[in-house]
């Protein structure tokens, strides 16, 4: 039994991919990313009841108050519908027949009629301050080495707008993002190990891309991952982007469960959560730190602020222990803080002294707050409402810690942490959507029934098929270019797949590692190459020279402009090149007669690599030579 | 009660003994959900609406589920509906429309708001500018309101500056708002405060409303205004800046969805709100003062017709219309107040009969002028009454209420000309026309 296994972890997945349609999923803008602005936006959205009359407390957690919401509007890739100043236009239908195609892919089953739902989004991400979103089938599963995963839900929805910058007052969005449409796919907690999340995700993308409908790069696809142990809570952990992290996301996520359980237990020996109510303890500790040295607490003293003391009963080493790599029990308080209270963080006994805060100060605190031998202390600096506010939001976040794992939504560190990011959702986030007829999803099942993507074994056959040899034909199943690859062959029917493969596969990573910048290389730059194959105006070979010196670091010129250079020689110019380096090279090719070959083999091969193939040079060359030598 | 539902599912669910509200699981060899049922807004009458635990709601068919029944539902209960009597300082007066509206839990749907203390719930901030007083009058949406309605608002608006108010507000649908400002603003021509007519071009059930900006503009407006005047304040641009405050019968709804739809046509608004400032900013002196009291006089003749000349529009609408005891005509005309010249004979003959027919102009901004063109001259003279630069609804809102008074046809001639209310604006600047970007 595995150490995860003994902990009783359980994963799901919730996988949000972008699908590659036309047009957004409620207006006719391209679902193109745009930076051309043609003017902002100011708006302020407020919290408002569900239908079922209540206010969701994730919803009005994310709401602040006179947060202003700024959003750039762009030219080409927003409209009204986007502005929140039209209603939505009808639902794009290529969206829910992919959804109903992955439904059946999963084996489960589509809804009979679909309703679009307004999830509530106050934090300005949205215009409108909801997601729309539906869901379009249920059920279903996956297979794993390890175990069968099931499939719960697959639901279709619009993205969020960009987000651009924030300050403490507002908030900036780009609206190109807004309203692309994502498929959702949540799996079961089925998931047992960090590594079979990350393999069960892989296996998804991968249906996903095999469809030939998604959008590919960054941003394009993300992971939300549910993890609980036994004893725990599921933990949502919002905004995974990069599939490598998932297995460590989990591992610290299991840990933290762990220890904030193993704090739990050693707490309730040392206190009971009612004597902790009890003897909990706030002053204000302004007066001890009017000539201290730290310039946190000069500066905010400076400007009005408070310094604030709480003593919490029977915390003493249980702040500064660890719950995730670099992240003691105290960040997990001081991120409560941060978000709740809206101020910069705490300092408590067991990282003191430090930050300017010494010895002498931590001792009059500790009398201060009569603070025993089992006991912490936290001080908070600020604004005497903030101050106020965070000793409420401690008090709570210290009791909690008597229970064990609090139930809340994370968001993912880039280093393979996370941090609390608010409370879970209930379901009062989801009213209907009014402005959408409802959609019979019978209308679609035939479309849908065709986009079905084919199993990897499936389509290992049929790249196979096209030529490809096996490890090729591998490559591609498993890329993100899959849909790039299968585009090209199907325009350019007499470029050979394999020479596609290849320059899609293997030539941009050479490229890569002979310093080129492959982010200025766009699928249009690919595409521009693989026309001049097929239109023979240049050669296959040349293909890794172009890619290199188009996306060479200094190198400001146009694909067409680097095409150009390489553009082939005809058979006559290059036997009358091979003619002139025959006669520059008359002396060594009488001495050494067909031993000369290579030397001239080398020398013509300079003047026109890339712009003659090997082969048809070396016959050139051969031929001229015979015919000098008679 | 299972509001929605018809044929199969309808058998089904009864057979259960399901009522909305229940919690059900349907189930068959792929999935097993439970979830509340919902009311059936479905196109298919065999689908049953379910609310799954993830707040989605999900449709059904009963010919590929089983359905069971788990347990009774906690139906909401509805508040008890509790009206406040406190004359406030400034009194809200709801007819309905979107800007007090709520999701009914019932179908889905957004329905008016039903008591004060919902619409004091919605936006409590109003409580902070003054004390509010409001009053349900009526729930319509504005495509059903009738010239009767608007008596009922004059009295109600009345009653309410009668109680001691310093100013009122109106909570109206955006469709026939500015038909109701004009309304208003013909029939109390004494005002001792604003009468201020708010709507919302997004629901209150959403987030990004504007409703909330508009309510807590308007209600500062109502008290804090120098004007007695009929206004429609809407926001002033689609940004939540501010509100614009445009006269009641210069105004017109210029964009289906927008929220700055509302624009003063050949006018300028009377004055901005800032909102997050609480100020009110006068943008106009030639404002109509409050006055020291009230004065109602809302008849209104409801057979009058508003007549949009097109190509080919042939004359015998206009016997039409007399025949069937139409008493006033409004003609939206072309251009500077034109119809084809085979209009003069029928007017000529309707106005000699007693019936009004005054010209405006469909092109909106700018004045008619019946001088400049041969047709002009021929069909003053055939007895239609150029009409300046008032909005055609407003030609036709105050010929209504000019009928009401006299049946004279001089006298209602009279009336149609004088400028009442700031209906009239004799000058036009260049920047009374609004230029579209075009580079």
């Amino acid at each position: 039994m595995s150490e995860y296994e003994k902990m009783g972890l359980k994963v799901g997945l919730e996988i949000h991919q972008q699908i590659n349609t036309s047009h957004k999923l409620f207006c006719e803008c391209p679902t193109t990313m745009d930076e051309e602005s043609q003017g902002e936006l100011e708006r302020y959205l407020r919290p408002v009841a569900s239908e079922l009359g209540q206010i969701d407390v994730a919803a009005f957690f994310e709401w602040e108050k006179g947060k202003k919401v700024v959003y750039e509007v762009p030219r080409r890739s927003s409209c009204l519908v986007e502005c929140d100043e039209e209603p939505p236009h009808p639902m794009n239908l290529d969206a829910i027949k992919l959804g109903l195609a992955m439904t059946l892919a999963f084996n489960g089953e589509p809804l009979d009629e679909i309703f679009v739902m307004r999830k509530t989004v106050i934090d300005g991400s949205n215009t409108s301050g909801f997601q729309r979103t539906a869901i379009v089938g249920l059920g279903g599963y996956i297979k794993d080495a390890d175990g069968v995963i099931t499939i719960q839900t697959i639901a279709i929805e619009e993205d969020a707008a960009r987000k651009l910058e924030e300050t403490p007052t507002s908030v900036k969005y780009n609206l190109d993002r807004l309203g692309i449409p994502l498929i959702e796919i949540s799996t079961g907690p089925d998931i047992r190990s960090p590594e079979q999340a990350k393999r069960v995700a892989l296996l998804i993308g991968q249906m996903l891309r095999l469809t030939g409908k998604v959008k590919r790069g960054l941003g394009t696809i993300r992971q939300d991952l549910n993890v609980s142990i036994v004893g725990g809570v599921k933990t949502e952990i919002k905004g995974v982007q990069d599939l490598d992290m998932i297995p460590k996301i989990i591992e610290n996520e299991a840990n933290r469960q762990r220890e904030l359980l193993r704090i739990r237990d050693e707490l309730r020996a040392r206190i009971t959560r009612e004597d902790f109510i009890k003897k909990v303890v706030e002053k204000d500790l302004t007066e001890l730190f009017t000539s201290s040295r730290s310039r946190l607490i000069q500066s905010e003293l400076k400007k009005g602020g408070k310094v604030l003391g709480l003593l919490a009963p029977g915390f003493k080493g249980l702040l500064g222990r660890q719950v995730m790599p670099g992240r003691r029990f105290g960040t997990e308080v001081s991120d409560y803080v941060k978000a709740l209270a809206g101020l910069g963080g705490i300092f408590h006994s067991d990282e003191l002294p430090n930050y300017g805060i010494v010895e002498e100060e931590v001792q009059r605190v500790a009398k201060e707050l009569g603070v025993g031998e089992l006991d912490a202390f936290i001080l908070v600096v600020g604004p005497e409402e903030k101050v106020k506010k965070a000793i409420q939001v401690i008090k709570e976040r210290l009791s909690q810690a008597f229970e064990g794992v609090p139930k809340e939504t994370r968001a993912a560190n880039e280093d393979g942490t996370s941090k609390f990011m608010r409370p879970q959702p209930g379901s009062a986030r989801m009213y209907p959507e009014t402005d959408i007829p409802s959609i019979l999803s019978r209308e679609l099942l035939e479309d849908a029934k065709k986009m079905v993507p084919p199993t990897p074994e499936q389509k290992l056959k049929e790249l196979m098929k096209m030529g490809l040899n096996e490890e090729l034909a591998k490559q591609v199943l498993n890329s993100p270019r899959l849909d790039q690859f299968e585009y090209l062959t199907r325009k350019y029917v007499n470029v050979s797949p394999t020479v596609i493969a290849t320059t899609l596969e293997n030539t941009l990573k050479y490229v890569k590692s002979q310093g080129g910048n492959i982010d200025k290389i766009s699928d249009g730059d690919i595409e521009a190459v693989i026309a001049s194959v097929s239109q023979g105006k240049i050669t296959k070979d040349s293909i890794p020279q172009i890619l290199l010196e188009y996306s060479a670091p200094n190198s400001n010129v146009g694909i067409k402009s680097v095409i150009s250079r390489y553009t082939g020689i005809s058979e006559e110019e290059l036997i009358n090149l091979i003619k002139e380096i025959v006669a520059q090279n008359s002396e060594e090719v009488k001495s050494k007669g067909e031993k000369a070959f290579s030397l001239l083999m080398g020398k013509v091969m300079e003047r026109v690599r890339g712009r003659a193939e090997g082969k048809k040079v070396a016959e050139l060359i051969r031929k001229v030579m015979k015919d000098e030598t008679g | 009660m299972l509001e929605g539902y018809r044929g199969k599912a309808l058998e089904l669910l009864s057979s259960l003994g399901a009522e909305i509200g229940d919690v059900l699981q349907v189930y068959n060899d792929k999935v097993s959900v439970r979830g509340i049922l919902m009311p059936s807004y479905s196109r298919d009458d065999s689908v049953i609406v379910l609310k799954l635990d993830n707040g989605y709601n999900a449709g059904f068919s009963v010919n590929k589920v089983k359905v069971s029944l788990l347990e009774k539902g906690n139906r909401p209960q509805e508040r008890s509906e509790h009206r406040e009597l406190l004359p406030g300082k400034v009194k809200i007066i709801s007819t309905g429309g979107t800007i007090v509206s709520k999701v009914e839990y019932e179908t889905g749907a957004v329905r008016p708001a039903l008591s004060t203390e919902e619409i004091i719930r919605f936006v409590p901030e109003i409580q902070e500018i003054t004390s509010i007083s409001a009053e349900i009058l009526f729930s319509i949406l504005s495509e059903n309101m009738k010239p009767e309605f608007w008596v009922k608002i004059a009295e109600a608006v009345k009653r309410a500056f009668d109680e001691g108010s310093e100013g009122v507000v109106v909570a109206h649908g955006t469709d026939t708002m500015s038909y109701t400002a004009a309304a208003l603003a013909f029939s109390i021509q004494r005002l001792p405060g604003p009468v201020v007519l708010v709507g919302s071009q997004r629901s209150s059930d959403r987030p990004s409303s504007d409703s909330g900006i508009n309510l807590v503009s308007s209600v500062l407006l109502a008290k804090e205004a120098p004007f007695g005047e009929v206004v429609v304040n809407m926001h002033g641009e689609s940004s939540d800046t501010y509100t614009l405050a445009h006269r009641g019968v210069k105004v017109r709804k210029m964009h289906t969805s927008r929220r700055d739809a509302f624009q003063s046509i050949n006018d300028h608004p009377l004055a901005k709100v800032l909102w997050k400032e609480r100020t009110v900013k006068v943008l106009r002196n030639d404002y109509l003062r409050r006055s020291d009291g009230v004065e109602l006089n809302p008849k209104f003749e409801n057979r009058v017709f508003l007549l949009k000349f097109y190509p080919g529009l042939k004359p015998d609408i206009v016997d039409i219309l007399m025949s069937s005891g139409y008493r006033g005509i409004i003609v939206e005309g072309t251009g500077l107040g034109h119809t084809s010249s085979d209009f003069q004979e029928v007017f000529k003959r309707v106005v000699k009969e007693g019936v009004f027919v005054g010209m405006t102009s469909q092109c909106l901004f700018g004045r008619v002028n019946m001088n400049v063109y041969q047709t002009g001259r021929l069909l003053q003279q055939s007895g239609v009454v150029p009409l300046g630069d008032m909005l055609p609804e407003v030609a036709l809102v105050k010929l209504m209420w000019a009928l009401g008074q006299t049946s004279d046809l001089d006298e209602v001639k009279r009336i149609m000309l004088t400028n009442l209310v700031g209906e009239f604006n004799p000058r036009h600047s260049l920047d009374h026309f609004p230029r579209w970007k075009h580079e």
